[in-house]
């Protein structure tokens, strides 16, 4: 362990989110979910203005600063005023009870990071050993997204996705270049907003979120 | 050497003696998180006295099993006490048992307690083993998970050295060693029959895991019991500091820093139970079928801290 001091807790925080995710895999309400999300955001963005810092670039000054605003700032607060809107906050059922899940979870993870090493092998980064972390946590969210019915508990999954993506984008290669990033955050903006209004039809049509109604047709 | 052997004795009468003040400690604090007026811290100690004065009240049906049991508990916790290193590190006893071990001299006085429990044959004893059998069936692949964890970055299952390899390196953050101290702490929970896993106060038979075994015993049979209980709080608690604070903890034959490890580990035993009791008085006792989820938590974390040590950090 001769680390420097950033790294090390570059290394912490990948840790702390990769404990977001079974976090997340573990939680019943729709309320913990969001802010459980928004922390993972904001465990992300301290980690990202860590390795900018230490690796002095700027540009990823500016990712972390976007998932500021846009995974700790604006998508809880839309989640936050959605679930108030459309009385949602009741416990969701997921699919598989949730020991299960966590089992599961941990044999992902242990692939995750088999699969990491070859690649985090050739990466030149000082943290491509968060690597395997930012495909876990990839996976997981993956898990969340099928073992769940509600269709905001499938958003967040999503979200949560990206942020393990963000974050193998940083470990691996010091990010993405800031148009294609900037690109990236839109199109999660814009997804989210076009799912909001998914989510208003979806229970104006079945008077409820939870999509195995969406299995069968229904004619008006 | 004699010197050694003489301050391993002192170290494991200052543990047998002293557990009964750390449990008067967190009722007292409990009470205070309560509103409550505290008891004297010296509670415990009364009650040990008025029960050994006490005679011993045995059912007809009792056999040799039920009177040996809370002696061989008690044994068993007091040689565990003398295995975790407290104030000094590497004392003579220590070699005899690592890491692994303990958790099997733990699982031993267990047994015990279950057999006798299950031995008089009322429907609450058998209960209660039941339930404590399912419990820790649970608790212990988490807790070894543990070890393994802090064993690994030390590179070895002896408690001395895992000690001294965290008490005298350069300054790190072991992530795998957080996730590690979480999963202990709600290890140690369900093993020292604490909230949320068990209530030590209960006597509704809903709730009740360890206080069930202890039905049928009376007297100074119930005083070893009730001091066995104190000593492996006492004795988890010495472990948590030792694998996870263990700065303060002097070398063997280091008279001047024996003073500063005593004061080390009064401030540490009284901050954790204080937290222990902040920690009760917040949570509810959960229903005896969200344990697995709990225990699966720990054994998670545990697992996540020993995967995490591995990519991170070799």
């Amino acid at each position: 362990m001769t680390l420097p001091l950033p790294l090390q807790l570059t290394n912490l925080l990948a840790a702390i989110l990769l404990l977001i995710a079974f976090a997340l895999l573990s939680q019943r309400r729709i309320i913990g979910l969001i802010t459980l999300f928004a922390w993972q955001g904001l465990a992300l963005a301290l980690s990202t203005t860590l390795v900018a810092l230490h690796t002095k670039q700027p540009h990823l000054l500016a990712s972390a600063g976007l998932t500021l605003v846009l995974k700790v700032g604006l998508l809880p607060w839309i989640f936050f005023r959605l679930v108030r809107r459309l009385d949602i906050e009741r416990d969701v059922e997921p699919i598989i009870n949730i020991p299960t899940t966590m089992l599961i979870g941990i044999v992902l993870v242990i692939f995750a990071f088999n699969l990491a090493q070859p690649i985090s092998a050739l990466a030149g980064t000082v943290t491509r050993s968060n690597l395997g972390i930012a495909m876990a946590v990839v996976l997981l969210s993956f898990l969340m997204m099928i073992s769940r019915r509600q269709a905001i508990a499938q958003v967040i999954g999503f979200l949560a996705m990206e942020n393990g993506l963000f974050f193998a984008a940083t470990s691996a290669t010091y990010g993405m270049p800031l148009v294609v990033e900037l690109g990236i955050a839109l199109d999660v903006l814009v997804g989210v907003f076009v799912l909001v209004i998914f989510f208003f039809q979806i229970r104006e049509t079945f008077e409820s979120l939870d999509l195995r109604h969406l299995e069968r047709l229904k004619e008006h | 050497m004699e010197s050694g052997i003489a301050l391993q004795l002192a170290q494991t009468l200052l543990a047998v003696l002293a557990a009964p003040l750390l449990m008067g400690w967190v009722n007292a604090c409990r009470a205070w998180l309560s509103n409550r007026s505290a008891p004297s811290l010296l509670m415990p100690y009364r009650q040990l006295r008025r029960l050994f004065h006490k005679d011993v009240v045995l059912a007809n049906q009792a056999s040799p099993l039920f009177r040996l049991a809370p002696y061989a508990i008690f044994a068993c916790m007091v040689l565990a006490a003398g295995i975790v290193p407290t104030l000094m590190n590497d004392l003579p006893f220590s070699p005899a048992a690592d890491a692994i071990a303990l958790v099997g001299l733990f699982a031993m006085a267990r047994m015990f307690q279950t057999l006798a429990a299950m031995d008089v044959g009322t429907a609450f004893g058998t209960l209660g083993a039941r339930r404590e059998m399912f419990v820790a069936f649970l608790a212990e692949p988490a807790l070894l998970m543990v070890f393994f964890t802090a064993s690994l970055i030390a590179r070895s299952t002896a408690l001395p050295t895992i000690v001294d390899v965290f008490a005298h390196q350069r300054f790190a953050i072991y992530p795998s060693l957080a996730f590690a101290a979480v999963a202990f702490w709600m290890v140690s929970t369900a093993e020292n029959a604490r909230i949320p896993v068990d209530n030590p106060t209960t006597h509704l038979e809903l709730t009740m895991i360890h206080e069930a075994m202890i039905l049928e015993y009376s007297g100074r049979h119930l005083a070893l019991i009730e001091w066995a209980v104190a000593l492996k709080l006492f004795t988890y608690s010495a472990l948590g500091i030792a694998l996870f604070l263990p700065w303060g903890i002097a070398p063997v034959g280091d008279w001047t820093g024996l003073p500063l490890a005593l004061a080390a580990l009064t401030l540490k035993l009284a901050m954790g139970g204080f937290t222990l009791a902040v920690l009760e008085t917040l949570n509810a006792k959960m229903r005896l079928f969200r344990v697995p989820e709990f225990l699966g938590t720990a054994f998670l974390l545990a697992v996540l801290g020993m995967l995490v040590h591995f990519l991170l950090e070799v």
